[in-house]
Parts: structure tokens; sequence; C-alpha cells
């Protein structure tokens, strides 16, 4: 498909991260590098309010490519995720006391950000009962086995890719490029969606879309889509 | 063949056909090279179900790829879905049967395959949520740890993953089965013997070849 030009001209990636204010919390689509939404990443780096950020994101990106470069540039003080292992970079932060991280199972990760899109509070799961991840977290026996209590995650501002938005903002995603995007478009005050192309309304199946609109607040292309 | 490829050979036979199947990254992903290409719907938890080969390179697509973040394609009947989804799936017993790698297993089955004592945990991933949520788990790893020492130990010395035991240990020298009472030898690799798995095993166990098991002892 080519790129349709929509009639309202989409916001600049600089504007619609006008959003993002020193100290917020920051959900970010993407598994490790795959579906991440790159473009906006770039776009934090160039924005000043872009700083003492806590990111909710699987990973942080790879060594000074994608969340990787956010940190390198000292603006996330706190990483909620499951798996910074694979950045070398994430590691130094941690131990050199410059950066907080807390580590949650992945499943549960994905659920506290579905529950947190649900307008629910919390949930019990059987995930790391019985382990070092635990903490002193609330147990309770459920249906005979015992589960651990999680609140739900809720962020201020959610980045998220997908393939295409329709002029409503009705999203769209690529294969498993999907992954935390349609949970976190789902979780967040402001949700900023990149996209490769924008179509007119109605150009989108109602049965493929994932993300309905009223959870999208703002649309920006892609780089790729710009390079086009 | 290399240890690896033998181990997830010697897992291969386990899969029973039509199964669903979350291979975790390492020696586990590797066990889809000893399957025939339609016996079984392999789950990866980035979220699709019906992973295919890896493409040649021309045909990889960059937003395709498994939870080791490799390219492969997808199969026909193949389905993608959100991570809450795909982990919605994991705990409640959709996937039958995960193969994961451990740096431990004591002497009750449980594994230790997240975090090693000493250095920072910083990185978890799926595993706790494949543990608790799989129907059959089989461990795929090598017998000893780089350093030679026994990964089947008596009592984990590395925090352990979840507390459900494991049903099967599967190493390039010995099978073991999980049960109530402990540890089961139930086979033994070709190219191995009773004596070097008692050498490089200290957890106990009970030895119980069946009939098809190469052991003289």
């Amino acid at each position: 498909m080519t790129l349709a030009s929509p009639p309202v001209p989409l916001p600049s990636v600089a504007a619609a991260l006008e959003a993002v204010r020193p100290g917020a919390t920051l959900m970010v689509g993407g598994f490790g590098l795959v579906g991440a939404p790159l473009t906006l990443i770039e776009g934090l780096l160039e924005h000043p309010g872009a700083r003492d950020l806590t990111i909710i994101s699987n990973n942080l990106g790879e060594p000074g490519r994608g969340l990787g470069r956010l940190l390198l540039e000292g603006r996330v003080r706190k990483a909620i995720g499951s798996f910074f292992t694979s950045n070398p970079d994430v590691v130094a932060a941690y131990q050199e006391g410059r950066l907080e991280v807390e580590l949650l199972p992945q499943g549960t990760l994905a659920e506290a950000i579905r529950a947190g899109g649900a307008g629910i509070g919390g949930f019990y799961t059987r995930t790391a009962w019985g382990t070092a991840l635990a903490g002193g977290r609330e147990e309770r026996i459920i249906r005979g086995e015992p589960h651990l209590f999680y609140e739900s995650l809720r962020a201020d501002v959610a980045l998220v890719r997908a393939r295409a938005a329709d002029e409503l903002g009705n999203l769209v995603y690529s294969k498993t490029a999907r992954n935390f995007n349609p949970d976190m478009a789902t979780a967040a005050d402001v949700v900023i969606a990149e996209v490769d192309e924008v179509v007119p309304v109605g150009a989108l199946d109602p049965e493929e879309i994932v993300t309905p609109h009223p959870y999208v607040t703002t649309v920006v292309l892609s780089g790729k889509a710009a390079a086009r | 063949m290399s240890v690896q490829q033998r181990i997830a050979a010697r897992v291969a036979p386990h899969i029973p056909r039509g199964a669903v199947v979350n291979l975790g990254i390492g020696i586990p992903t590797l066990v889809a090279d000893h399957l025939p290409l339609d016996h079984a719907y392999l789950q990866t938890e980035n979220g699709l179900l019906g992973v295919g080969p890896t493409p040649a390179p021309d045909e990889v697509d960059p937003d395709l790829v498994h939870a080791g973040k490799q390219p492969v394609t997808a199969r026909p009947g193949a389905s993608y879905f959100s991570s809450s989804a795909s982990f919605g799936m994991i705990r409640s017993g959709r996937v039958e049967i995960a193969v994961l790698g451990a740096l431990q297993i004591d002497a009750q089955g449980r594994i230790a395959n997240w975090a090693i004592p000493g250095r920072p945990v910083l990185g978890v991933g799926g595993a706790m949520d494949l543990l608790v949520g799989a129907r059959t788990v089989i461990v795929a790893t090598t017998h000893t740890a780089k350093d030679g020492a026994a990964k089947i130990v008596s009592e984990a010395t590395f925090p352990l993953t979840a507390q459900r035991p494991v049903d099967l240990v599967v190493t390039e020298a010995a099978t073991f089965r999980v049960t109530p009472d402990g540890l089961e030898l139930v086979e033994i690799a070709e190219d191995h013997d009773l004596e070097w798995v008692q050498a490089h095993t200290t957890a106990p166990y009970r030895v119980a070849i069946d009939e098809r098991g190469a052991v003289h002892a």
C-alpha cells in the first residue's frame, strides 16, 4: 500500500512528545528492538523534558540502540521490565547506582499492563511464588494453589509502534512486532502511536483492528514512513 | 553433531504429534531442527503460535522473530497475539509442553535457570510463567556445567525458578523422570554408561532403566 495523505496534518514527533514531562512514567512497546517505536525514542533524545524517567518496557533496548541510547544519556531513573541482561549498559548503570530496576516475570509484566488498561487494580498469579522474586508480596490460596498479589501498572504516556492507523487512530500491527504494544496502548493517560502509514477511515477492516481509536491520543509517522 | 544438537535430538521423541510447545532460548530452540515441520505447534511468548523454520537471508522479515530475537517464519494456521494474550495462553495450560534450559536441577526436580548468586539479577523473562503454566515441562541441558560441576544436585545453590518440579530432564548422557519420590534414571545415551552418570550426578536418584536402555550395570 502507498502512504495516504491524511486531510488533517499529523503532529510532528517533537510536538507529540511535549506530553512527556520530567519525572514521567513511560510505557514503551517492543520486544528488544522488534516493535519498538524507534522514531519516538529518538525524539525523546531531542526533548529536554524527557528526563528522570521511569520506563516500563520488557527490555531497555540494546547497547546504544533504542531505549539503550536514552539510558546512556542519563535520562532514565528507573526501569520496570523482565529482561535487561542482554544490554550490558543496563547492568553497568545498575551496578553504579545510576539506575533503579524492578524485575517482573514477563507474563506478570504483561498482565500488570493489561490489567492497568482494563481498569483493574491488581491480580493474583502463581508465577514467582516461592522464588526470590516474590519479595514480601501478599499471598493467597486460590483453588488450592498459592498465588502472589501484584498491583496493575499504568503510565503517564505510552509510546507504541503499530503498522498502520486510520485517520481516527484505529491501529493494526505487524506480526511479532505487536507484542506489548496493544497492551500498553490501553494503559496510559496519553498514548502516542508511531505508524508507517495513515489510511482513510473505512480502509481498515474492522475485524483486523486490534486497538480501537478511543485509546489512541496521537498518531505520528515513523522515520521509515517519512523516508518514503 | 554438537553436544547441544545431540541433547535437542534426544528431547525430540518426547514431543507428541500435534502438541502445542514452547521452546526456550538455547538448546531448547534446537529441538525444532529434529522434528518434522508439521509435527507440533510451536509457540513463542513474544506473540506467535505456529513458528516455522528460519527464513533464507533474503526472506528475513524484521517484524517476525522468536523469543530469542532470531528471524523465523510463520506456518500455515499461525496466529499473532499480544504479550498478555501469549502469557494467558501459557499460564492457563494451553501450552502443553515447555522445553527449558537449566543451570541446576535439584533432587525434587525443581530447577534454577534465571539468576546466579553474586551477579546482579536483571533478567527473568518468561521462564517462571512457563514453569507454573505449561502442563509438561522438559529440561534440555548439558549434564554438567562448563567447569565440569554437576548440574543435577541434591540442593540447588542457585535461586529456584519455581517450586513446581519439572517432568523430565534430558542431557547428552541420560534422561531422568521426576516422580513424587524424586528423580528416576530412565535412560542412558548409547555413548555413555551408568558409571559416567554416577560420577557426574550428585543428586540421589533411583535407577529405573527401561527395556530399551543400553545399560549393563
